[in-house]
């Protein structure tokens, strides 16, 4: 596989070394004149110099062939123009961008630049992981393929308060895949009896949270 | 007509100057809250401080209302990318963008986006600047 890496800050530089390790072959593009020098150091010929929203750095860099691109500079508005340049430009058929500034993502979203890595987003999901604030927490979004794994407690006086997993009818589109209790986590089966204070983790397509959240969190809930 | 600005440099400003001089109705962004004062103190129109790629920043500025954007900031990128908000987001009718590379420039016209682009103006008139001296100078051969 043939990746093009645009941005050769820490996150563009180990993704290198991580495909490198795998046996792919990899260009990283950096504009930055000293940083530049010190990729070069290291990844010799695939270090590139030049500015990665520019065609005909690019097409240099043999985007045309490429089977991925990653678009993980420093600025939302240049990973979102590599990876429109990338797509509908060179034809390339995977885009992975990162998302600085998560007030950013809709823009992404809204151009059709997915899957995005957004380490804010991560951070406060894993934070709402380990201290919940709501009872819904996002883990994961697989936005290209439109699922989402959830997380929700399960309350006291909902549907699955004492209830067998199975006995509940949950919706179509979504599925409890794991329950966590005192920090285990066990694969769901549907002998098992929930409590208060469980967590179930879900995968499931859009649109499903509410009812979801109603058979675990009673109707009461709103959703954050 | 109501059209929003964003970026308040020499480009900027003197399209929001000109637009208001016509009769029309003018909101100004830019980061840079002195880049605002090229407008001069009586420029009728709301001017709003804060980066262009924030969606509140942009509806404060009366986006969804707008018949026309301009997209006049410092950088390429910011320009296509909040142009393409306007027109796709928002349904703005008239969109217009400045953009600086002629790669891009031609790129993001052909996808259907209005790119103006200063530096192919320039190279167009340097060019036929010159060839009619050549052929001046043909002639006078």
């Amino acid at each position: 596989m043939y990746a093009v890496i645009v941005g050769g800050g820490k996150a563009g530089a180990n993704v290198a070394r991580a495909l490198l390790r795998l046996g792919h072959e990899v260009s990283i593009v950096e504009h930055r004149p000293s940083r530049f020098a010190t990729l070069e150091s290291e990844f010799e010929h695939m270090a590139r110099y030049g500015d990665g929203t520019e065609l005909f750095v690019l097409e240099a860099a043999g985007m045309a062939r490429a089977d991925v691109c990653i678009a993980v500079t420093g600025d939302d508005e240049d990973n979102i123009i590599i990876g429109q340049l990338s797509r509908d430009r060179f034809g390339v058929q995977n885009t992975v961008a990162r998302v600085n500034d998560p007030r950013n993502q809709e823009h992404f979203d809204l151009l059709g630049i997915a899957p995005t890595v957004c380490a804010t987003n991560s951070i406060l999901a894993l934070i709402e992981h380990e201290v919940p604030q709501h009872s819904l927490v996002h883990l994961f979004s697989l936005r290209r393929e439109n699922l989402d794994i959830i997380e929700i407690g399960v309350v006291q006086g909902s549907r699955a308060d004492g209830s067998r997993l199975g006995d509940l009818d949950i919706p179509k589109g979504s599925l409890v895949i794991s329950v966590l209790r005192n920090r285990v986590g066990r694969v769901a089966h549907p002998d098992a009896v929930l409590d208060v204070g469980d967590q179930i983790v879900a995968i499931a397509e859009p649109g499903h949270e509410s009812d979801l959240m109603k058979i675990f969190a009673g109707d009461e809930v709103a959703l954050p | 007509m109501f059209v929003v600005v964003v970026g308040c440099g020499r480009v900027g400003a003197s399209v929001a100057r000109s637009l208001v001089e016509d009769g029309h109705d003018v909101n100004v962004i830019d980061q840079n809250v002195e880049a605002l004062g090229r407008l001069g103190d009586d420029f009728p129109g709301n001017l709003l401080v804060g980066p262009a790629l924030e969606t509140t920043v942009l509806e404060r500025a009366g986006i969804e209302r707008a018949d026309a954007f301009v997209a006049a900031t410092n950088g390429d990128n910011t320009n296509i990318v909040i142009a393409q908000v306007a027109r796709d987001r928002y349904q703005v009718p008239c969109v217009i963008a400045r953009v600086l590379d002629p790669s891009r420039a031609r790129f993001y016209g052909e996808q259907g986006l209005t790119c103006i682009c200063p530096t192919r103006t320039a190279i167009d008139m340097m060019q036929s600047a010159l060839r009619a001296f050549a052929t001046q100078r043909a002639e006078e051969a």
